[in-house]
């Protein structure tokens, strides 16, 4: 049987600050070497201070995956020589003597499968070695420190994956829902990374490291087990090893350097003390822990009668969901729903566009009240949509300067009628046969005042002018 | 003017006009200009120290606030960062490291209008306990300059033997603060672990190691212990004191308190005779002021001098990887090296001492000798600690010699390691289970200083230096001529 188990790695990108200094957690906007300071840099003297909200966000991730959590954790060092390191040992957590990490043996579901997680663990992001021009025989290796320090979560699952499909489908779930806990942005580059170890019955485990992306993963797996059966075919002996992710040619390439037995001397960091994690904050977490995307779309279904699917679009969507939570009330809560996923989620489906947006639930809200009593037609709230989304002005700003509001002056549509009434001569006459015509003639005038004239009336004024009831 | 006065006297000195700052320090950098061609406890000197004494001066003149310490010359290991300057660690591989940062202890005496005179010589990276493990050479002892001034914090103990300043801070990882204290005849205090800051302080061993002050007196280090103590928020394992003062009651005497001799400590195999002399002597004295003494077994403290070395060693391994010459250090072409051979060569820069400790480092928490040497080490620590929790149920101090031999000649010993490593012997039980413990000078014979040490509970440093206060009062030795 094909055994997959994976080693995710996410920052915790919506804390202010890095796990042991106050240089700021994402480090994405600045300068190489520019968010560093002497505790990330391990500058002699220095000493790290423990970002404790860091270890609440972990402390929530080792509760939403079901995992048994500490009443008090340690921290330890991992000794190893890297360039990206800059104190040459990671602060990180281990499960040596007793349980000292933030969470362990937890479980998750991915469809019918439960994925059992073995451990969680809070620890430090290395800086980044870019080698410049990324080829064989490049010539500088430059490291930057504005990583390094950044918060981690180390995620480890048991071999509980059988095929590649799984692993996409969870990977799927759990950004979702590091995303709905409000700890993580896994969509920013390099903020959810992963490793895998895959193995065909009879095989060795083999390691796959350097994979950059969760796409690039699943193909990362394909092709592992691909090439592992193809080896057990041919009976050459699988061994274990470390392979890296070839990005460009999408393969797996044996790690040249034959990976020693692992030596990290770990012991105790003495400069953070013990934490103590008690009843009273875990309660306090659970309490205030986000609503499970899970939940969320029940009670979109049961609650406000939307349907499964856009309720199971619109949950798992941090964003989308809280536009939606904001929006909604007692009586718009289905059109609310609806609108976000036919219009809205079309126009937003960038991270960029969304940054940028200035849609507010307010706009929303008005924009749904305003087709309901006809103040606009939904053709015209498109417009609107638009509008809203470039400059954020009110609603009815927007419906005044662009000219927006229904016709439903009597007058002025009597005229647009009687002219559409000369041009379209045949179908008058044919209306009066056949009465479904008169919808032909209500589209015309629509199309006449760009989508403003107010439908119902137009209806009206047209049977009276063709005389029919 | 007396440069040999103690911390209190100075600061009455300058109330009452008898000196002014300017005239103290340049009177301590001449003295500092004429003895420490030959002593050599400065690795540098503060090159502004006058003109900080010209401000405090004119502060005092102008009836301005002013600190507490009155521009009184303090000197600094050089394993203590002060911002703008160098801290080298008396390593060639920190040759050329300027700090970006001031530790806490240095601020907080800054605050308080003390002068820091200049930086002070140890073993590289403070492992050693003479000095002579110093990239820049050794100090030598002012009571004989054939001997060693004891060390780690060497140079701390000479400049205040000599009167090169009033004080000095120092650090203590297995003794380094107290060794030097007895070899030069100076109070050397190593506070509870966490009460004084190391924010700033240069990790060697950073679960057991402390900085404290070395006083010409027992009061002085009351003095320095009131400024430098404390909760910090750059340092995670700092306590809470509540701002407690040790000098008000340090006239409390040991009257009724007991005091137990540690048996391990004071065993005449280990002991030279004359240490061992003087040891019984502060017994009796002891006795005399009221105090209650008694033998007591410490049964780990025979394991504490193994136990010590593989855990320093282990945590040296890692505090001292970060010196790979990539991000700070010396010019060295990295041309045509592999990164863990440029790393290798980086760090052929380290003396024999830290190569050694780096090498046991790397061993002794191996994955497949752990179990037999790292994880012993902690379990010596662990029991150790209940030991000590034990004895103090029933007695409020232990005594013992500070070091079990007076101050030895340079080379004598630095070829046999391990007998070298046994010197540690009285003075690593209390950092590997973090209580305070004072060295108090008692004796000079053959011409060396015999230092006596009281060994107090988890934050007791108020009766602590109440009886150390009560023998220093008892004794009263020669000044050291140089």
């Amino acid at each position: 049987m094909t055994k997959i188990g994976l080693e995710i790695h996410c920052q915790l990108t919506k804390l202010e600050s890095k796990l042991f200094c106050s240089c700021r957690a994402d480090y994405r906007e600045f300068q190489p070497n520019t968010n560093i300071c002497p505790v990330c840099m391990g500058i002699p003297g220095s000493l790290p201070l423990l970002n404790k909200s860091a270890v609440e966000k972990a402390t929530l991730i080792a509760m939403a995956l079901d995992c048994n959590t500490p009443s008090k954790i340690a921290f330890f060092r991992k000794n190893y020589f890297y360039p990206d390191l800059p104190k040459n040992f990671q602060i990180t957590q281990l499960n040596a003597y007793g349980n000292t990490s933030i969470g362990w043996e937890g479980k998750i579901s991915v469809g019918d499968a439960k994925i059992r997680i073995r451990r969680i663990q809070l620890e430090e992001d290395p800086g980044r070695i870019i080698y410049e021009g990324a080829t064989e025989k490049t010539k500088l290796t430059l490291v930057d420190y504005n990583r390094a320090g950044t918060p981690l979560v180390e995620i480890v699952t048991e071999p509980d994956f059988e095929n590649p499909h799984q692993v996409r489908e969870f990977l799927i779930i759990l950004s979702d829902l590091l995303e709905n806990l409000n700890v993580s942005d896994p969509g920013l580059e390099g903020a959810m990374r992963a490793d895998a170890n895959v193995s065909i019955e009879g095989g060795s485990k083999v390691e796959i490291k350097n994979i950059g992306s969760f796409h690039d993963l699943e193909k990362a797996v394909h092709f592992e087990i691909t090439r592992q059966e193809s080896l057990a075919e041919r009976e050459i002996e699988i061994v274990q090893e470390t392979r890296h992710w070839d990005d460009g040619r999408k393969i797996t390439v044996s790690a040249r350097t034959k990976e020693e037995e692992a030596e990290y001397r770990y012991h105790l960091e003495a400069d953070i003390p013990w934490i103590r994690i008690n009843d009273d904050t875990k309660n306090q977490l659970q309490v205030h822990m986000p609503e499970s995307i899970s939940s969320k779309k029940e009670r979109y279904v049961s609650k406000y009668g939307i349907t499964p699917q856009v309720a199971g679009i619109l949950s798992s969507d941090r964003y989308f969901s809280e536009l939606f939570e904001n929006a909604k009330n007692e009586t718009n809560a289905k059109d609310v729903a609806n609108m976000i996923t036919t219009d809205i989620m079309g126009l937003l489906d960038t991270r960029e566009k969304r940054d940028s947006s200035k849609l507010n639930a307010e706009h929303l809200s008005a924009l749904i009240e305003s087709i309901k009593s006809s103040k606009i037609t939904r053709t015209s709230a498109k417009l609107a949509l638009d509008e809203i989304i470039k400059n954020g002005k009110p609603l009815q700003q927007i419906i005044d300067s662009l000219d927006l509001g229904h016709v439903s002056d009597e007058g002025e549509l009597t005229n647009v009628i009687t002219q559409i009434l000369k041009e379209e001569a045949k179908a008058v006459e044919d209306a009066k046969q056949n009465p479904e015509i008169v919808n032909f003639l209500v589209g015309k005038v629509m199309q006449k005042t760009q989508g403003k004239a107010d439908p119902e009336l137009t209806l009206t004024l047209l049977k009276k002018s063709l005389a029919i009831g | 003017m007396d440069l040999g006065i103690s911390a209190l006297n100075y600061v009455s000195g300058i109330k009452n006009n008898e000196f002014t700052v300017e005239e103290f320090i340049s009177k301590s950098l001449e003295r500092i200009n004429e003895v420490d061609k030959n002593l050599h406890a400065f690795l540098q000197i503060n090159d502004v120290a006058i003109k900080n004494a010209k401000e405090i001066d004119a502060k005092i003149k102008s009836n301005q606030d002013v600190g507490k310490c009155y521009g009184m010359p303090i000197s600094v290991k050089d394993n203590i960062c002060i911002s703008g300057s160098k801290t080298t660690c008396a390593s060639k591989v920190l040759e050329n490291f300027i700090a970006p940062h001031t530790s806490t202890v240095v601020s907080k005496l800054s605050s308080e209008d003390a002068i820091m005179i200049g930086k002070t010589n140890l073993d590289e990276f403070a492992m050693g306990l003479s000095t002579e493990f110093s990239a820049y050479g050794p100090s030598k002892n002012p009571w004989n300059t054939d001997c060693v001034p004891g060390g780690s914090s060497g140079g701390s103990g000479v400049s205040v033997a000599a009167n090169e300043c009033i004080a000095s801070l120092g650090s203590d990882t297995g003794g380094s603060i107290r060794n030097p204290a007895s070899f030069c005849s100076i109070v050397g205090l190593k506070p509870t672990y966490g009460l004084v800051s190391r924010y700033g302080l240069v990790s060697y061993a950073n679960s057991i190691e402390q900085i404290g002050p070395m006083t010409k007196t027992v009061k002085d280090s009351a003095f320095l212990l009131n400024i430098i103590s404390g909760i910090d928020p750059n340092d995670n394992t700092t306590l809470d004191n509540k701002d407690q003062d040790y000098l008000s009651n340090i006239d409390e005497g040991v009257s009724g308190k007991k005091i137990g001799v540690v048996t391990e400590m004071t065993n005449p195999d280990g002991l030279s005779t004359d240490v061992l002399n003087a040891t019984n002597d502060a017994i009796k004295t002891f006795e005399k002021l009221g105090a209650n003494c008694e033998h007591v077994s410490l049964q780990m403290v025979p394991y504490t001098v193994a136990a010590y070395y593989t855990i320093t060693s282990t945590e040296a391994g890692s505090n001292l990887a970060r010196y790979d010459n990539v991000r700070y250090g010396y010019e060295m072409d990295s041309s045509g090296f592999e990164f863990n051979s440029y790393i290798s060569q980086a760090r052929s820069k380290f003396g024999p001492e830290v190569i050694r400790r780096m090498i046991l480092g790397g061993f002794v928490p191996s994955a497949g000798h752990a179990g037999k040497y790292f994880l012993k080490a902690l379990k010596v620590k662990s029991k150790l600690i209940t030991e000590i929790k034990h004895v103090f149920e029933k007695f409020d101090f232990l005594i013992s010699p500070t070091v079990p031999i007076q101050p030895f000649k340079f080379g004598e010993k630095i070829n046999d390691p391990v007998s070298f490593m046994m010197v540690d012997m009285n003075t690593v039980t209390a950092n590997l289970t973090g209580i305070p413990a004072i060295s108090v000078p008692y004796k000079i014979t053959n011409g060396l200083p015999i230092g006596i040490q009281i060994m107090a509970n988890h934050l007791e440093e108020n009766s602590l230096l109440q009886a150390a206060y009560a023998l220093e009062k008892t004794v009263d030795l020669p000044e050291v001529s140089i």
